[in-house]
């Protein structure tokens, strides 16, 4: 009878993870366009429902209802298999990730190296569907996306271990727990006894961005130089798993650094512990990265390498040696 | 080396600051006008096509049907006809046809009215898939307008 509870368990969690994906990869997208709007003092979408609220929906029926056009001269089993790459990793992330003390689909032990390796996953997928588009944009764009993601990978994966140096688990679980009690036990501040923590949070913040392809990193569709970049080629639900993609990595990377360095579900104050505070800390980090994308010009392929392999690389080597001697000296 | 630092803690004040911007902003009122809800009013010197002008005291035109407004018209888009009448000094204005197609808006008309009959409108909401829209029977117009 264990079995038939899981199973049941286990197809829950499947369509409430595929809903909440799906459902903020919407949405996220009528956020974006609503903030970008009132930051350049216009109105955004407001013609279809209340405030516009009802445009993700017409958006997601126009997508589904257009032909998938297959071009001439593609790769096309990887053309086809492209979307899905993007996709399905993203999906398989929300497996591990606690929303709070009991809403976790799969307590893992390694949790946060499963997050890792299917994040990187991620970068396929804009690789193969560049080379396969059969478009010369589409092949810089890859090659572009290959760099960066090589680039950017390295410094989150130092910091990553910092922090696990510091919490001493790489179980996403144990990890929040031991910032419970209050904001000031929190992995971002140096009142936790990890002095560098703000670096530390500022450098995963920056590499997060890096990593979800986000402007001003999205040097890979800079619509300016390569028309779309990867996803030139695709259209109807072939660029639009590619979009659910992109900002279902955006909650990734904003629910990975609620976890890692703002205490998880737990409350500032230490009173009212549970999913909303997961989700409050989640959607202002959300927001910030909207702001920036809205803020910052799109940095050149040059000074995004330079930042990373000059900037964020050295520190965050520092940053791993000087925690590791903290940890030594105080622990 | 020299500078290094310096670059790294001034451009994060400056990034600092963008965002404050952007955000500042966000809160403020939209400037953008919502144009099939709300239109702005035409600026004075807007040149739409011709109408006639309504004459506040007699409440009609002010047209003598000389006929200049058509001899000057260099595209010859202008139709005028007015008849005698029993009992009235000058011609009456029976027609006014304006063939918007050919006019240029170059005023020519307008200059050569002595008595000030014709003015441009502020009409600008002008598109149509049919060219017989935009011939227009200005007197009727004016009739319309009151």
């Amino acid at each position: 009878m264990d079995l038939g509870i899981n199973v049941v368990e286990m197809l829950i969690y499947l369509v409430g993870i595929i809903a909440f994906a799906a459902g903020n990869a919407a949405y996220l997208v009528w956020v974006e366009r609503k903030g970008a709007a009132h930051i350049q003092r216009r109105t955004g979408p407001k013609e279809v429902g209340p405030y516009g609220l009802l445009q993700p929906l017409a958006d997601g029926a126009k997508l589904m209802s257009k032909q998938l056009i297959i071009p001439d001269g593609v790769d096309k089993p990887l053309f086809m298999v492209a979307p899905l790459i993007a996709m399905v990793p993203a999906i398989m992330i929300f497996v591990t990730i606690p929303f709070s003390d009991s809403i976790i689909a799969r307590d893992i032990n390694l949790g946060l190296l499963m997050i890792f390796a299917f994040a990187s996953v991620n970068v396929l997928a804009l690789l193969l569907g560049g080379w396969a588009s059969r478009n010369k944009y589409a092949v810089i764009s890859a090659a572009r996306a290959v760099s960066q993601n090589v680039a950017y990978e390295i410094p989150m994966l130092i910091i990553a271990i910092t922090i696990v140096m510091v919490s001493g688990s790489m179980n996403l679980k144990e990890i929040v727990d031991f910032q419970a009690g209050g904001f000031w036990n929190w992995n971002f501040l140096p009142t936790n006894g990890n002095f560098l923590g703000p670096i530390t949070f500022v450098l995963f913040f920056i590499c997060f961005m890096a990593e979800t392809n986000r402007a001003p990193f999205d040097l890979g569709e800079a619509e300016s130089e390569l028309i779309a970049g990867f996803h030139t080629e695709y259209g109807s639900m072939g660029f639009g798993l590619f979009f659910m993609g992109e900002y279902a990595n955006i909650v990734i990377g904003a629910a990975l650094t609620v976890i890692l360095f703002l205490g998880g579900w737990y409350c500032p104050f230490g009173l009212t512990d549970g999913i909303w505070w997961f989700l409050i800390k989640m959607y202002l980090l959300i927001w910030t990265v909207v702001l920036i994308r809205w803020t910052y010009p799109r940095v050149t392929l040059w000074s995004l390498l330079n930042l990373s392999w000059k900037i964020l690389i050295p520190f965050s080597l520092f940053n791993l040696l000087a925690s590791a001697g903290l940890i030594k000296i105080l622990g | 080396m020299a500078g290094y630092f310096t670059n790294i803690l001034s451009g994060t004040k400056s990034l600092l600051v963008g965002l404050s911007i952007t955000q500042r902003e966000f809160f403020k009122k939209p400037v953008t006008l919502q144009y099939p809800w709300e239109s702005l009013e035409m600026t004075p010197r807007y040149r739409g096509h011709i109408q006639l002008v309504k004459d506040g005291e007699t409440g009609t035109h002010k047209c003598i049907s000389c006929g200049l407004c058509d001899k000057g018209c260099p595209s010859g888009c202008i139709t005028v006809k007015g008849e005698k009448q029993e009992g009235v000094k000058v011609k009456v204005l029976v027609r006014y046809d304006l063939d918007f197609t050919k006019c240029s808006l170059c005023g020519q008309c307008i200059d050569n009215c002595k008595p000030g009959a014709i003015e441009f409108s502020k009409e600008y909401n002008l598109a149509s898939t049919r060219k017989e829209d935009f011939y227009y029977d200005l007197l009727k117009r004016l009739k319309e307008q009151k």
